[in-house]
């Protein structure tokens, strides 16, 4: 068994919204795999997918070896999933919550547990209902990362948190990955997501539109050159490949595609270069590239399927 | 005035909410007063036929406790007789729902928040639910005023009925004002409220059942009790009955006391505070918590004590007037056939057709109680918390049999603790009945109570968006037909269609295992059906 999820040509209709269409997905055992999408592009009705919540219209979808629909409790027992929008019982005590939580999961760990509401500096004693959103999703977290599972699901799981608490997540994902598990993070933070996720799958209007490693995606696109020469620089806008120039007689700024930058080095050569810095894209810059400029999608449409 | 910026605003807003609900509390009211006002009409065409059916009325306790006061015997005065307590109950849920909807709901889902945060004064929401509901009760009371007029009743009358029904129910509009305040969540406001409604109700009907009996036999002169509850002033007015306005300036006061305390409060809490600060809870879970059944017994517990409580209360109150029944009632035709009617059998013994009826009445409360208990399963699944536990290793079967064996406990312990009530009070008054008879005849309404859940049960697997307003109708259809088919007039098969029905009516007759194993049956195919479409069906938020 090497993939924790494996999803095909997956397909989800609600009424007339297509929220998923023919969505593939393949999450690795042992990788910390990213989740992207705009808002309404089908990442949580995939994850409710996978959690047997929601029923698919057609393709498949495997976790952990099993059907997601059929064989709920038994992988639930296996996996731990932390919400987008954490809802509790507004009379129960955090506390309370976390171990309902980790006991109808199957138990947790009672020495990881006290570790972690210290790491995440949450008070258990106090009611759901005064907690914040990002106490709430504590509770969620600790809940999950005291329970000895195999799959982590975590669905924009810090959105409310504040940086002190995001380097707290950080380190207990890299725990639990240290410890072989497996997690699927779906997250618009992309300084997460770079600094955590080994592959990443992006996906748009519930198509998926890239996937695999950060490297692979950044050959895909454009590397950003700043150069300053000793001999003014021509040539350049002339040459395929090279966008979005800016130069004055000795200094240039421009972004290259990766089949031309030998050719575009070559070229370079000739002016007696003496500083170039070459940075490739960030993630954001991918995923803005994939959604900047195109023209956005009919919002209420996919807001409903969420 | 900047405490009240932007009340017209929230006013529209509100109107906007309640553009269904309300139109629907006004109308179905309006239809039942005149529904109820034709019966009498059709019934009791004679003088001679009215004087009968009070006298007969009149000497029973347990009917002044369920209706009220007679106040003469005019076709007005039976209508008033039959329909006004209940139209006030109706008056003071609306008024009570429609001030909590406004005030402590928006709290608690933060939407007074967002509200709050734009030119809105402090003042503004609590205005807006109680003009809304002032408007609503004006056009309650106009509307059952005219339904009288329409049925060719007298306009003193009609007007005294519709503004004492209007009256109260803003009487009970503060009460909800000042419940929204202390409460933080608006489930507690709520009940605290429609209690207080429950509560009115029933003082004026002890105060009703003690009154004094003038020597024509028909008309009652209400115990001081009555005076103490609303709807006790409501009956007070008299419409029909030689009307008594000046006592339409209770309930006004009420209000106005009720009013000025909830802005005091207003001006002393923050935004989403209950009066009551919370403590402290454990900060590890109890093991009597860790589980679907642990987790869904601490969700009802409160309002499962509660039922059980008011059973045990109620059940006390109607066994202390069982001998009270056989005294006042032997000899008398017309309420023992009114009794009978009401027990759906014909009669052999007095008291026990009184137990019956009352057992019926308390296998009603039973499936009140699971359908609100069930409820919650759609209340947790539209919340998301569902959403929470069954991504565990949580089956659907398992989460939802938890709430199920909440509501078929705490059903079953009211009807037990009812039959306990009764069977004691009836013995300490000199009654023969036997406290486990009585447990007996509650239990036996067990079947039907559970009947009405599985019947919440299928509509929340097959239709959950329709939750809600489905299984409180089918619950006041089953009440409707089972309970009052016969004082309506409904035919047999119409009737058949109540689990109440059903139900043999012990200790009048004697149990027979037939019609309550049918009924187990039925609960139970239902309940089935139901946990298998929501096997099959996605989670709907």
């Amino acid at each position: 068994m090497t993939d924790a999820i494996s999803v095909a040509r997956l397909v989800k209709t609600f009424g007339r919204t297509r929220a998923l269409d023919g969505l593939d997905l393949v999450v690795r055992t042992g990788e910390v795999h990213g989740f992207l999408g705009p808002n309404g592009a089908g990442k949580t009705t995939t994850i409710r997918v996978l959690l047997g919540l929601l029923r698919a219209d057609a393709g498949q979808a495997r976790v952990l070896g099993g059907d997601p629909w059929q064989d709920a409790v038994r992988l639930h027992r296996r996996l731990a999933y932390v919400p987008g929008d954490v809802n509790l019982w507004p009379n129960l005590s955090g506390g309370e919550a976390i171990d309902l939580f980790g006991d109808l999961r199957g138990g947790l760990d009672k020495a990881r547990r006290a570790e972690l509401v210290e790491r995440f500096h949450l008070d258990p004693t106090k009611r759901c209902r005064t907690y914040s959103k990002g106490n709430r999703q504590k509770v969620a977290l600790i809940a999950a990362f005291a329970s000895d599972v195999e799959l982590f699901i975590l669905d924009e799981p810090t959105s409310g948190l504040d940086p002190l608490m995001e380097a707290a997540f950080q380190q207990t994902v890299r725990e639990v990955s240290g410890n072989g598990a497996t997690v699927l993070l779906s997250s618009h933070i992309f300084s997460e997501v770079e600094a955590l996720c080994s592959r990443v799958s992006i996906i748009r209007d519930g198509v998926t539109v890239e996937s695999g490693t950060l490297e692979e995606l950044r050959h895909l696109t454009r590397t950003s050159i700043a150069v300053e020469a000793s001999q003014p620089i021509s040539g350049l806008a002339e040459l395929p490949g090279v966008h979005d120039l800016v130069a004055d007689t000795t200094r240039a700024r421009f972004d290259v595609d990766p089949a031309e930058l030998p050719r575009v080095l070559r070229h370079l050569a000739g002016f007696e270069v003496h500083t170039l810095t070459s940075r490739p894209p960030t993630l954001e810059e991918l995923f803005m590239r994939h959604y900047g400029d195109a023209p956005a999608a009919p919002e209420a449409a996919a807001e409903a399927s969420r | 005035m900047s405490a009240y910026a932007g009340t017209g605003h929230l006013i529209r807003l509100a109107v906007r909410r309640d553009r269904v609900q309300l139109p629907i509390w006004i109308i179905g009211s309006a239809a039942v007063l005149a529904a109820g006002a034709a019966a009498v009409a059709d019934e009791f065409p004679a003088e001679a036929d009215r004087v009968t059916a009070l006298r007969g009325a009149g000497g029973s306790p347990a009917v002044l406790l369920m209706r009220g006061a007679p106040v003469g015997t005019d076709i007005g005065a039976l209508v008033n007789f039959r329909n006004f307590a209940f139209m006030m109950v109706l008056a003071g849920l609306m008024s009570t729902f429609a001030v909590v909807r406004h005030t402590r709901q928006n709290e608690e889902t933060g939407r007074a928040e967002m509200v709050g945060a734009g030119a809105v004064g402090r003042h503004a929401g609590l205005t807006a639910a109680l003009a809304v509901t002032l408007g609503a009760n004006l056009l309650l009371g106009a509307a059952l005023t005219g339904t009288l007029l329409g049925a060719k009743l007298p306009a003193d009358g009609a007007l005294a009925f519709g503004a004492a029904c209007a009256a109260i129910g803003m009487a009970f509009a503060g009460l909800a004002a000042v419940a929204a305040q202390l409460f933080q969540s608006s489930r507690a406001a709520n009940a605290c409220a429609a209690t207080a409604v429950g509560v009115a109700y029933l003082v004026r009907g002890i105060g009703d059942a003690l009154g004094e009996r003038a020597p024509d036999g028909i008309q009652v002169t209400s115990n001081w009790l009555s005076w103490l509850s609303p709807i006790g002033w409501g009956m007070q007015v008299r419409p029909y009955g030689g009307e008594r306005w000046w006592v339409l300036a209770l309930p006004v006061v009420l209000l106005a006391v009720c009013v000025l305390g909830a802005f005091a409060l207003v001006d002393r809490r923050d935004l989403g505070a209950g009066l009551i600060p919370d403590r402290p809870g454990p900060a590890t879970g109890s093991r009597a918590l860790l589980s679907p059944l642990g987790l869904a017994w601490r969700l009802h517990r409160g309002s499962a004590l509660g039922w059980v409580i008011g059973s045990a209360a109620f059940g006390v109150g109607i066994g202390s007037l069982g001998d009270a029944v056989n005294d006042a009632m032997s000899g008398n035709a017309g309420a023992t056939q009114l009794i009978g009617q009401l027990a759906g059998t014909a009669a052999p013994g007095l008291v026990d057709v009184y137990f019956a009826a009352m057992m019926n009445v308390f296998g009603a409360l039973a499936a009140g109680f699971a359908v609100q208990t069930l409820l919650r399963l759609r209340s947790e699944e539209a919340g998301g918390r569902a959403e929470a536990v069954l991504a565990t290793a949580v089956g659907r079967v398992r989460w939802v049999v938890s709430h199920l064996a909440c509501a078929a406990g705490g059903a079953a312990a009211m009807l037990v603790f009812a039959g306990a009530g009764a069977g004691i009070a009836d013995a300490a008054v000199g009654g023969d009945e036997g406290v486990m008879t009585l447990i007996g005849a509650g239990l036996a309404q067990l079947p039907a109570a559970l009947t009405v859940a599985g019947f919440v049960l299928l509509v929340f697997g097959g239709l959950p968006r329709l939750l809600v307003t489905l299984a409180w109708a089918g619950l006041v259809v089953s009440i409707a037909f089972g309970l009052l088919g016969d004082v309506l007039g409904l035919p047999r098969q119409v009737r058949d269609l109540s689990p109440f029905s059903h139900v043999p009516s012990i200790p009048a007759v004697d149990a027979t295992a037939g019609p309550i194993v049918a009924l187990v049956a039925v609960a139970a195919v239902l309940a089935a059906a139901g946990m298998a479409l929501f096997r099959r069906r996605d989670l709907a938020p």
